[in-house]
């Protein structure tokens, strides 16, 4: 086929040179194309290897074209390979300035919720409520997250990349802004900005790049969702063939469970994460990779509402330690390493949280007037969940979350100061929730999802969820992680 | 104090790891396809150590940046991949994470064979709606022996350039292997005479070098889009146009789904072949030489109309 392209193309340019006179080419421009063809023969060896072999298989089939063309073949096919020479350089040097325009993709989703409780009034009882994004998607259609994402490298040293979130409500709010080295060795690297922070698994993933329409119950009460810190990560890939890293993240605790929202105005590291990986292949078919992180922030004035037993809102607000502690594992398998027919991906993470410190009831004096005492918390949560892609395009999967409110300890209950009553959210309460979903992929950039979750996050109450979802990406072809 | 704690244990750990490393005597060579792995160990044999990233029953194009291949590529000494985007899901994902400045674009341990040769069908028209293409253009360019010379003589001298003590090596064997491939080219095109003008329908646009060195026609994809799977409704219409110009054969590779091609081989009543695709893809294509000796068995073995 190419070859046939490769006659037409000269005999074309052959055919341009036999009209000499009329397109007017005169003997210099052929000298000049000559000049040319010498001085990439000095410069380029090997191009002109190529370069000779290309223009043999021109002349033969120019000349099996047409007797005609014969004198003007050399020259045409001189001008055949300088131009595609130029056309190939053109292709892999623009010369424009968007050239060095960094990858921009977008990602646009949108939902048709029905649920049968209102999300609005949305709460997971047994746990201090985080102030993130922890509802589920509204009742009937509504517009997700679309996210912008902007990344290059800056130099040779560093990469940088911006993920912006513009909320259906017109709100935009920045995810991820960081720089990323590109020159260290030795299998460090250093990023700094806002990021995702490398607790447990599914956090540092992108919402769309998320199995269900959803986070797990866990991230939500946990991390707020997503979180997401300003400061630094400081990484290390061991020289192993097993995969194994080891890093430090420390950050400012901008969001729970650091706080108070936004961070505490002080000097220093507000919050700090430590984590490492394991990771690897069992055989051709199935990898692994196993995490442990724990993150340690001081909350102060974190604050959250609650009904109190006089039936006002009241804020109370937590100071004190807080350690969060993440075991993660991801499980890969497909028919020998080839996830396009059929592949199967079990995820799991358990969290375990401990907080210290002090609460404060009614901290703007709305009903009963400020009052403090201890605090204690001992709580953990899990979720385990399996995605299977039975044929291309389609996806099942399944998930089941279970949340354990534990001990809280609440010194005010305690001295009899106040009453249980008066912190109603916090009564124990293991919530869980069972989801399953069905997805189809037109190709890698498009998703459309149906889900269906029975949700028992609220004490008393069944919330039965259906989402119909689509997810799709424009632009730069995005890489996923593991 | 506890954060503080597990911070030094953490470094200690990390300095043990560090101490604990041994002098590699060999370079370490990631190679992202088996064909890049069996070039560079013909011409560097014991002098590196290299690791194919992905085996001929995976399709390159979607590749799970798995732990493994990150650990593997944090100590490579150079990167061999076909670039062209073709591993455009996977590999920048396993460049951020190596901490590895090594094998970053640009660096001399970065090596995409497909800027060193002539890339066909660099489309005119770039948009999503016309399936998975690759704005370089095609980049399956191993199916053309003639490109795997041309690479063989940019990745000596890159080896000789990292390795510069061992460059002498690398160069004689590169000359050796040179020599052997141009005389098995030969005989390959010899043999390879009656296929010239001999029309297939391929699963994927992963043959398009092998069919311009040998002249084969390729009259249709199973895919009606690349990279988007077979449908019903597009191979309705293959078989249909097989009515009017018929092909002789329906060409898939191993990690291809083999029920299309089987299926438009009972409809058109051609056979359908697997053609090893690259090394490891059949029991014959042990090496470079093995998988274009069996991709001419094969096509030589089907029956002439």
């Amino acid at each position: 086929m190419l070859i046939s392209k490769q006659a037409a193309m000269a005999l074309a340019v052959a055919q341009a040179l036999w009209c000499a006179p009329v397109l007017a080419v005169s003997d210099n421009d052929l000298n000049e194309l000559r000049d040319q063809l010498r001085q990439l023969r000095q410069q380029y060896e090997q191009r002109i290897d190529a370069l000779e072999k290309r223009l043999q298989q021109a002349e033969q089939s120019a000349a099996q074209a047409k007797s005609d063309a014969t004198k003007a073949a050399d020259a045409a096919n001189t001008a055949q390979a300088s131009a595609d020479q130029a056309t190939a350089q053109a292709s892999s040097k623009p010369a424009s300035e968007g050239a060095f325009n960094p990858a921009v993709s977008l990602i646009l989703n949108g939902t048709y919720g029905n649920l049968s409780r209102d999300p609005n009034a949305y709460r997971i009882n047994g746990f201090v409520p985080t102030q993130g994004e922890i509802a589920p998607p509204a009742r009937s259609f509504s517009l997700g997250e679309s996210e912008l994402a902007i990344s290059a490298n800056i130099d040779h040293y560093f990469r940088g990349s911006l993920n912006a979130s513009l909320a259906p409500d017109n709100t935009l709010e920045v995810e991820e802004a960081n720089i990323q080295t590109l020159g260290l060795s030795n299998g460090f690297t250093l990023k700094a900005g806002r990021f995702f922070s490398a607790i447990g698994y599914q956090n540092e993933v992108h919402a769309h790049a998320w199995d269900f329409t959803d986070a797990p119950l866990a991230n939500k009460v946990f991390l707020g969702n997503q979180f997401a810190d300003d400061g630094v990560q400081f990484k290390w890939l061991a020289p192993t063939d097993l995969y194994l890293d080891a890093g430090v993240e420390l950050g400012r605790g901008r969001r729970f469970p650091g706080g108070p929202d936004g961070g505490r105005s002080k000097n220093g590291v507000g919050a700090a994460n430590l984590f490492a990986h394991l990771g690897g292949d069992l055989n051709d078919s199935t990898a692994w990779k196993l995490g442990l992180s724990n993150l340690r922030t001081r909350a102060e004035d974190r604050s959250y509402s609650d009904f109190d037993s006089t039936g006002t809102t009241v804020t109370n607000a937590f100071s004190g330690t807080s350690s969060l502690w993440a075991l993660s594992g991801v499980l890969k398998w497909s028919p020998n390493g080839n996830a396009t027919e059929r592949n199967f991906k079990l995820q799991g993470e358990y969290f375990r949280h401990n907080e210290n410190g002090s609460l404060t009831y009614d901290s703007t004096a709305a009903s009963l007037g400020p009052q403090s005492g201890g605090y204690a918390s001992r709580q953990s949560g899990w979720y385990l969940q399996g995605v299977y892609q039975f044929m291309p395009q389609w996806r099942v999967g399944y998930r089941y979350d279970r949340l354990d409110s534990g001990s809280t300890r609440i010194g005010l209950v305690d001295s009899g100061a106040l009453s249980a009553a008066d912190f109603p959210l916090l009564a124990g309460y293991n919530p869980t929730r069972n989801t399953i979903m069905v997805d189809w992929s037109g190709s890698e950039f498009s998703r459309l999802r149906l889900q269906l979750a029975q949700d028992r996050a609220r004490l008393g109450a069944i919330d039965n969820q259906v989402f119909l979802q689509y997810i799709v990406s424009l632009g730069a072809h995005g890489a996923h992680q593991f | 104090m506890r954060i503080k704690f597990q911070w030094s244990a953490l470094l200690c750990a990390a300095a043990a790891l560090f101490a604990a490393l041994p002098a590699a005597a060999a370079i370490n060579v990631f190679a992202c396809e088996p064909e890049w792995a069996s070039l560079t160990t013909e011409i560097a044999g014991d002098k590196a150590q290299v690791y194919a990233a992905t085996t001929a029953s995976q399709d390159v194009h979607h590749i799970e940046a798995r732990p493994s291949l990150i650990a593997r590529i944090r100590s490579a000494d150079l990167l061999v991949c076909s670039g062209a985007e073709l591993e455009v899901g996977w590999l920048p994902v396993l460049l951020t994470q190596s901490g590895n400045a090594r094998i970053q674009p640009g660096a001399p341990g970065y090596l995409e064979a497909s800027q060193y040769v002539r890339r066909l069908e660099i489309p005119k028209v770039i948009d999503r709606s016309l399936g998975d293409i690759h704005p370089g253009g095609n980049p399956h360019i191993h199916t053309d022996p003639r490109n795997i010379a041309k690479v063989a003589g940019v990745l000596t001298e890159r080896l000789a350039q990292i390795d510069a003590a061992n460059a002498q090596t690398y160069r004689v064997r590169g000359k050796d292997f040179l020599e052997r491939w141009r005389a098995a080219i030969q005989r390959w095109e010899a043999r390879a005479a009656p296929l010239k003008g001999m029309p297939i329908v391929v699963h994927h646009k992963e043959w398009t070098y092998l069919e311009n060195w040998l002249g084969l026609r390729e009259l249709g994809t199973l895919e009606p889009k690349p990279g988007v799977p077979p449908t019903p409704g597009h191979l309705a219409e293959l078989v249909a146009a097989l009515q009017r110009d018929p092909a002789r054969a329906v060409i898939y590779a191993p990690y291809n789904d083999p029920s299309a091609a089987r299926f438009l081989s009972q409809r058109a009543g051609i056979p359908a072949v697997a053609l090893p695709y690259t090394v490891g893809g059949s029991a014959k294509a042990k090496d470079l030489f093995g998988l274009f000796d069996d991709t001419l068995d094969k096509l030589l073995a089907i029956p002439a109309k």
